[in-house]
């Protein structure tokens, strides 16, 4: 069977899983519809949690960007996973016993303020719209590549599955389709993985394949490292990037991670405290298999496509070369005119670019393995890249119809009616998040690390500082939160788009100017610790939090008798 | 202080006791071994790894998932301790 004919089959299979999972968990309730009734069991949360954060960049992207970063692609393996350990141990536990439906129900009512609870639905949305613009990016490739539809095509049919389950289902159908699509995705990574670890070092764990000889005897990350130097790249397990920048991507990312709202919310939708800190656990457990695997990856594909093109006839290349270039996303420019492959550091010398993105996706085909195993990778992209959107979609629904509408504008809406407003934004926020599908900004992993410099500059703080501070007032943590957040945005559009200096054409050149010589990707890291700052400092010259807040406080910290979410 | 409260100080100074070493370990496997001391870790194999480059690729992983299981048994042992324990 060709590789056409079993994608459609895999992906059909699981769209048809997916779809009649969210049949079968429809919500009925906002309490379904916002924390999937708080009656999840601790692995089923983990395994949705996996799946909601692992999205098409960690499944597409990272392995490809390690593969061409090396060392460097640490900021990415720890700054990812790093954060749990910071999410299990600071908030999650005190989040769950609070017991509300979103994280400005938590930063409206442990501040006491109606102001605070309209700045984080505002962060919330910047944060989760900038991260979904990448999951229908992502959706759009894997559509594109391997069902040879339009991107335009396939951002909508991926709309439609999204809408689908997250309208019918909110976060109760979202969950246990999430806990399929995990399924999916880690076989789909794993199968491939597996395959080429036996392939060229003999060894069936990919994790210790990575670090095993060769054929020949010679140790592979050796031969990586001598096959990237002779060519004039950066030695593989060094990397090219500064100290301090990689301390702050790698901060940045991981105090993202632990401010980041979708991934917060899960932890509302388990029964007790103890299940939260155990259901974090788990959801570590279950991406670090990805994310352990992905470094290997990285060094297979590599390795690979390295011996593959390097030197070579143009006339010889395999099938997958001319399948690949076809998309674009990989392109020959026989500079010298010899017909061979020149594929070296020097830009004036090379003559052949690879989209990072296709590194994953393409691995299989590189690697001759077959057609069912690719068209596996095409069923996991598509089950990470919107996995991830849904989450995001129904954070973004539960913001506004929960937190501004019923909170903010109409507190008398029913229980009937605030459902139907979760429905509506939903399908609005699909609409908008198809929109940036079709008009990509940029390649998915570079907008997601924004989206962890927001969260970590806005949210992190206060919501730390209402828990481990019993004395945080209003002003304070909604100062911080608003200077946090502008500080991070006016860096990202200096930096990163060039918006102040003629736009993205300057990007490169402004390099120089980066303060303390930390990327955008990092800034994250000062915005955050001017948050925590400049809250702190406002918190000194103003009054006391009211007496009730401080004894909310004390109660958060008390593990037992969490009881159920609700909503007032 | 009433009774109540003593007991709640009591249980909210073990558990910041608890934070700070396994968010100690935490800084130290990931910022020390992978990222400062990356270079001079590299100087030592395991395997075909350099030490800091498997740190910082593997290692460190590996620790997170195991420091997130022992605050579990910390806590779970420590609610029960107090009698905040939910079974």
């Amino acid at each position: 069977m060709s590789v056409q004919l079993w994608t459609y089959i895999l992906v059909g299979i699981t769209f048809a899983l997916y779809i009649g999972i969210a049949i079968w968990s429809r919500a009925g309730s906002t309490k379904e519809f916002y924390v999937a009734g708080g009656g999840v069991s601790p692995l089923a949360n983990g395994m949705a949690t996996a799946a909601d954060w692992m999205s098409a960049a960690s499944f597409i992207s990272m392995a490809g960007i390690i593969a061409f970063a090396g060392y460097d692609g640490a900021v990415y393996l720890m700054g990812w996973t790093g954060g749990y350990v910071l999410l299990a141990l600071l908030l999650a536990p005190y989040l769950r016993k609070f017991g509300k439906f979103t994280v400005p129900d938590f930063i409206g009512e442990r501040y006491y303020s109606k102001t605070a609870r309209i700045v984080a639905v505002v962060c919330a949305l910047i944060v989760s719209f900038t991260y979904v613009a990448g999951q229908m990016r992502g959706v759009g490739i894997v559509f594109s590549r391997f069902l040879e539809v339009d991107i335009n095509t396939g951002v909508i049919i991926g709309m439609v599955i999204v809408l689908f389950y997250a309208v019918l289902g909110g976060m109760k159908g979202i969950t246990y389709t999430q806990v399929a699509q995990y399924c999916v995705l880690i076989f789909a990574f794993m199968v491939p993985a597996i395959f080429i670890s036996i392939q060229m070092t003999g060894n069936p764990v990919p994790q210790l394949g990575m670090g095993d000889t060769l054929s020949d005897g010679t140790y592979l990350l050796d031969k990586l490292d001598g096959l990237t130097t002779e060519l004039g790249f950066a030695e593989y397990t060094s990397g090219s990037k500064s100290l301090v920048d990689v301390f702050a991507i790698t901060l940045a990312l991981m105090v993202g991670t632990a401010g980041l709202p979708h991934v917060i919310v899960r932890f509302f939708t388990v029964k007790r405290v103890r299940d939260a800190r155990k259901s974090a656990g788990l959801a570590l457990l279950f991406i670090a298999i990805l994310y352990t695997t992905a470094p290997a990856v990285a060094v297979f594909a590599r390795t690979n496509m390295i011996e593959t093109v390097s030197n070579q006839e143009y006339a010889n290349m395999p099938e997958w070369f001319k399948n690949w270039e076809g998309t674009g996303l990989l392109n020959f420019n026989d500079k010298n005119n010899d017909g061979k492959i020149q594929y070296v550091a020097d830009a004036n010398v090379n003559e052949l670019t690879v989209d990072r993105d296709i590194m994953v996706l393409a691995n299989p085909e590189i690697a001759n393995l077959p057609a069912w195993v690719i068209a596996l990778v095409a069923a996991g992209g598509l089950a990470a890249a919107l996995s991830t959107a849904a989450g995001l979609l129904l954070v973004i629904s539960s913001s506004v119809s929960h937190d501004l509408i019923k909170n903010v504008f109409n507190p008398d809406l029913s229980e009937k009616g605030e459902l139907w407003a979760a429905r509506i934004s939903a399908v609005g926020a699909v609409i908008i998040a198809g929109y940036f599908g079709i008009n990509p900004p940029g390649f998915v992993a570079a907008v997601v690390a924004l989206a962890f410099g927001l969260a970590a500059a806005s949210f992190f703080p206060a919501i730390i500082l209402g828990i481990f501070y019993k004395k945080m007032n209003s002003k304070g943590a909604i100062a911080g939160m608003i200077v946090g957040i502008s500080l991070m945005l006016f860096y990202m559009l200096k930096f990163k788009f060039g918006i102040f200096d003629g736009g993205k054409a300057a990007v490169a050149g402004l390099k120089d100017s980066w303060w303390f010589g930390i990327s955008p990707e990092g800034f994250g890291t000062i915005a955050m610790v001017v948050n925590f700052v400049v809250a702190l400092a406002v918190n000194k010259f103003t009054e006391e939090p009211p007496e009730d807040v401080q004894e909310i406080v004390e109660n958060i910290r008390i593990p037992s008798g969490a009881g159920d979410a609700v909503s007032h | 202080m009433t009774e109540k409260q003593k007991k709640a100080t009591a249980y909210w100074k073990e558990n910041l006791k608890y934070l700070v070493i396994l968010l100690t370990i935490w800084f130290v496997v990931s910022y020390g071994a992978g990222i400062i001391f990356k270079d001079a870790l590299n100087n030592i194999r395991l395997g075909g790894f350099k030490l800091g480059f498997w740190f910082a690729q593997q290692g460190s992983i590996y620790v997170f998932v195991v420091l997130i299981f022992v605050y579990v048994r910390l806590m779970n042992k420590l609610d029960k301790k107090y009698g905040y324990n939910e079974d």
